[in-house]
């Protein structure tokens, strides 16, 4: 009897938290609809004012930075091998536009379905153990990834692969004019930040967060909590996949750089820097990462120094990060 | 009728007249770019500037009434920060040329730019020969060193010296193949011989198993075919087994003096390696230094010394041309020969490879250094024909 009591309490409680959650977006939507539209002006506007290939590779980042917000964000997984899945992709994308001469479309396409296919294997491997565990397990293979980028005859070791060509979109587009170029990767950007906004906002989205608040009471209402982590973890990695893809066009080049540890750190970086478990946060994080890494590049400051500064602030100061600590003033609730 | 073709003809006369003795911008802008904090910091970094600068000083900051300004850039050896940077640089800041950029990612990535928007690129940190090679431009020059030059540089002269048994401690990826590879040929074309190799991978800590590999090998010479902290670690753990002092001889194949003077003499001592520039090997070389290390505070490293050069030689085809049209510089750059401290009589080859005397330099031991940068006896030097790569069989598309 007791026991029954508690079941339906528990139940009731969970009923309770699962509208809250759902609500909330609702109640919000005139305000996020304003805040997209903002930030979609801005973005339009953007290559007018400010130089394009840099807010390229702002876009870039700030996608990565959102596949990787999803995982840990909201599947509270903490992977520290993303560069695998964003430098891969970016070889994998390189050698089919320079090698096999393949348009833009398809090459970056390619890219997200290596990713996809890599973040199965090392989901599969990772997700059976938790914290500490699953982040080196994921550094571990990544690191694997970065050896094999090394000697493989195709990535051109520390030269990399350079001078890839852009191509035509469908054929048609010429995209070393670095408008269109910029709308390409606008659009792609737009493409994965929807995904992502979609997979928050979707019952499976809620089933992620109740397993990163608590995953033995996930499990014992019923959910087959292994599926969810793998599938967050295949999404995240070809988000990541399709990021790295589209910056290896940008720049047209895929290097070492993009698949080093480092790489995985510096998205951390930007996650933890804009607020982790936002939706906005990861893209301002990588804007303010990317743009301090371009303009104090002519400075005399020590770019890593200051990175690092920022983030010992940031950690100390409000460890919601920007994002985070400003919804936690003005609104939500 | 004869009006339009008076017109044309004024017109015609009119931009001929502008081209000639024209500074675009009305302004000389030299980028340096590379690392200022990270590994190559030492190497190139603010260094590389201060150099440059002081080719600009020669020149009183101005050429035909146009300043000369210096830029720098910190690419963080992220080749996608270099090639953005470049861009910026040229598109919405009128740099006319780029000078230095170690790392060869970043430096392909510079090059295939600046070949783009017909801008001049002097290299003097990147060492891989593709720069030169299969990756040339008719606007970048390839100044200091190449990867080729110091392996089979030291190669050459080792085998010469009757060390004709070799054995390799290599990095196992592209670069250390390469290095091997290039060697290897070296060292079997002089009749030498390779006892044996062994591969370790990218960024060990611990070389023990594979020095004493190479100490049962009874080879005379030990060549370390790797870079950076690869080679000083095999470099410290190699004098910790007292290799050279038991008389095997234990060569660098691309170490440079910032390295050296990471590692100590302690260390280093006895270790063989090819460089492009030692300040204290003659009059003009130590009078330069002592400006340099008026500002910096240290003497110049080789490739610091290569910036200077190639500024230098930059701004005299300038001032010779009165023009920065970067094609008519470019041309004027190849047919003029490179003389001043850095070397008396270079030559540009049509794939961009400047051709000049290279050293092989033995690190002194404690007792032999006078103090601090006192650390080359130069035993040999090698004419520039035999230290860099053939033109014809470099790949450039540009050698006919």
């Amino acid at each position: 009897m007791a026991t029954q009591s508690k079941t339906s309490n528990l139940k009731a409680a969970e009923t309770q938290t699962t509208t809250i959650a759902l609500r909330r977006p609702g109640q919000d939507t005139s305000r996020n609809a304003i805040i997209l539209g903002i930030g979609l002006l801005i973005a339009l506007a953007a290559p007018f004012v400010l130089y394009p290939v840099f807010v390229m590779k702002v876009l870039c980042f700030a996608l990565f930075a959102c596949a990787f917000n999803l995982l840990i964000g909201f599947a509270g997984l903490l992977s520290f091998g993303h560069a695998a899945f964003f430098g891969g992709a970016a070889y994998i994308t390189a050698h089919s536009a320079k090698v096999w001469g393949l348009g833009p479309e398809v090459s970056i396409l390619l890219g997200m379905g290596f990713s996809a296919l890599l973040g199965l294997a090392f989901g599969a491997l990772a997700i059976r153990r938790q914290g500490i565990y699953f982040a080196m397990i994921t550094l571990a293979l990544s690191q694997m990834v970065f050896f094999m980028a090394l000697q493989l005859k195709f990535t051109g070791g520390e030269d990399g692969i350079q001078a890839v060509p852009r191509g035509h979109l469908f054929g048609v587009i010429d995209l070393n004019n670095s408008l269109s170029m910029y709308y390409f990767v606008l659009a792609v950007f737009l493409v994965g930040f929807a995904i992502v906004w979609r997979a928050v906002h979707s019952p499976f989205g809620q089933v992620l967060k109740a397993i990163r608040e608590n995953e033995p009471r996930a499990v014992s209402l019923g959910y087959r909590t292994e599926r969810y982590k793998l599938l967050a973890f295949v999404l995240s990695a070809s988000l990541a996949g399709l990021a790295g893809g589209t910056k290896a066009l940008v720049f047209q080049l895929a290097s070492l750089t993009d698949v080093t540890w480092q790489m995985s750190g510096e998205v951390v970086l930007m996650t933890l820097l804009g607020g982790m478990g936002t939706l906005l946060g990861p893209v301002v994080g990588a804007a303010i990462v990317v743009t301090l890494e371009s303009y104090l590049a002519a400075t005399s400051m020590p770019v890593p120094v200051v990175i690092g500064a920022i983030f010992v602030v940031c950690v100390l100061v409000f460890r919601r990060g920007i994002v985070g600590e400003l919804q936690a003033r003005f609104g939500r609730r | 009728m004869l009006k339009t073709l008076l017109c044309g003809t004024a017109l015609l006369a009119l931009t001929a007249g502008a081209a000639h003795a024209q500074v675009s911008n009305n302004v000389i802008k030299i980028g340096v770019m590379n690392d200022r904090s990270g590994i190559y910091a030492d190497l190139a970094g603010e260094g590389s500037a201060i150099a440059a600068r002081l080719a600009a000083e020669e020149f009183g900051g101005k050429i035909a009434g146009a300043p000369i300004e210096i830029v720098v850039a910190d690419h963080q050896n992220k080749a996608d920060i270099a090639a953005n940077t470049a861009r910026e640089w040229i598109d919405a800041g009128n740099v006319d040329v780029i000078a230095d950029v170690p790392n060869s990612a970043a430096a392909l990535a510079v090059q295939g730019i600046t070949k783009d928007k017909k801008r001049i690129f002097l290299m003097s940190g990147p060492g891989s020969t593709d720069l030169s090679g299969k990756s040339c431009s008719p606007y970048g020059f390839h100044w200091t060193y190449d990867n080729y030059a110091m392996a089979a540089g030291t190669a050459r002269a080792l085998v010469e010296q009757g060390k004709k048994n070799w054995f390799f401690i290599t990095a196992d990826y592209a670069f250390g193949h390469s290095l091997e590879d290039e060697t290897t040929k070296m060292v079997k074309q002089l009749d030498g011989k390779v006892a044996g190799n062994v591969r370790h991978p990218l960024g060990t800590a611990d070389f023990s198993s594979y020095l004493l590999q190479a100490q049962g090998s009874k080879a005379d010479v030990i060549g370390l075919a790797n870079a950076g902290g690869d080679a000083t670690n095999a470099v410290k753990q190699a004098s910790e087994f007292g290799i050279t002092q038991s008389g095997q001889s234990l060569a660098g194949l691309l170490l440079f003096i910032s390295d050296v003077n990471a590692l100590g003499l302690q260390a280093a001592q006895g270790l063989l390696l090819t460089t492009g520039f030692y300040w204290d090997t003659d009059e003009q070389t130590r009078e330069w230094t002592k400006k340099f290390e008026a500002k910096a505070g240290r003497k110049p490293t080789m490739v610091q010394a290569g910036v200077y050069s190639a500024v230098r030689h930059y701004l005299k085809a300038v001032e010779a041309v009165g023009s920065d049209d970067a094609d008519k510089v470019s041309a004027k750059m190849r047919e003029t020969t490179v003389s001043d401290m850095f070397t008396k009589n270079g030559k540009i080859a049509a794939n961009g490879r400047m051709f000049h005397d290279m050293y092989l330099a033995q690190v002194k031991t404690p007792a032999e250094s006078k103090g601090p940068w006192d650390y080359y006896k130069i035993v040999k030097t090698i004419p520039g024909e035999q230290a860099f790569l053939d033109p014809a069989k470099s790949g450039c598309p540009l050698v006919k």
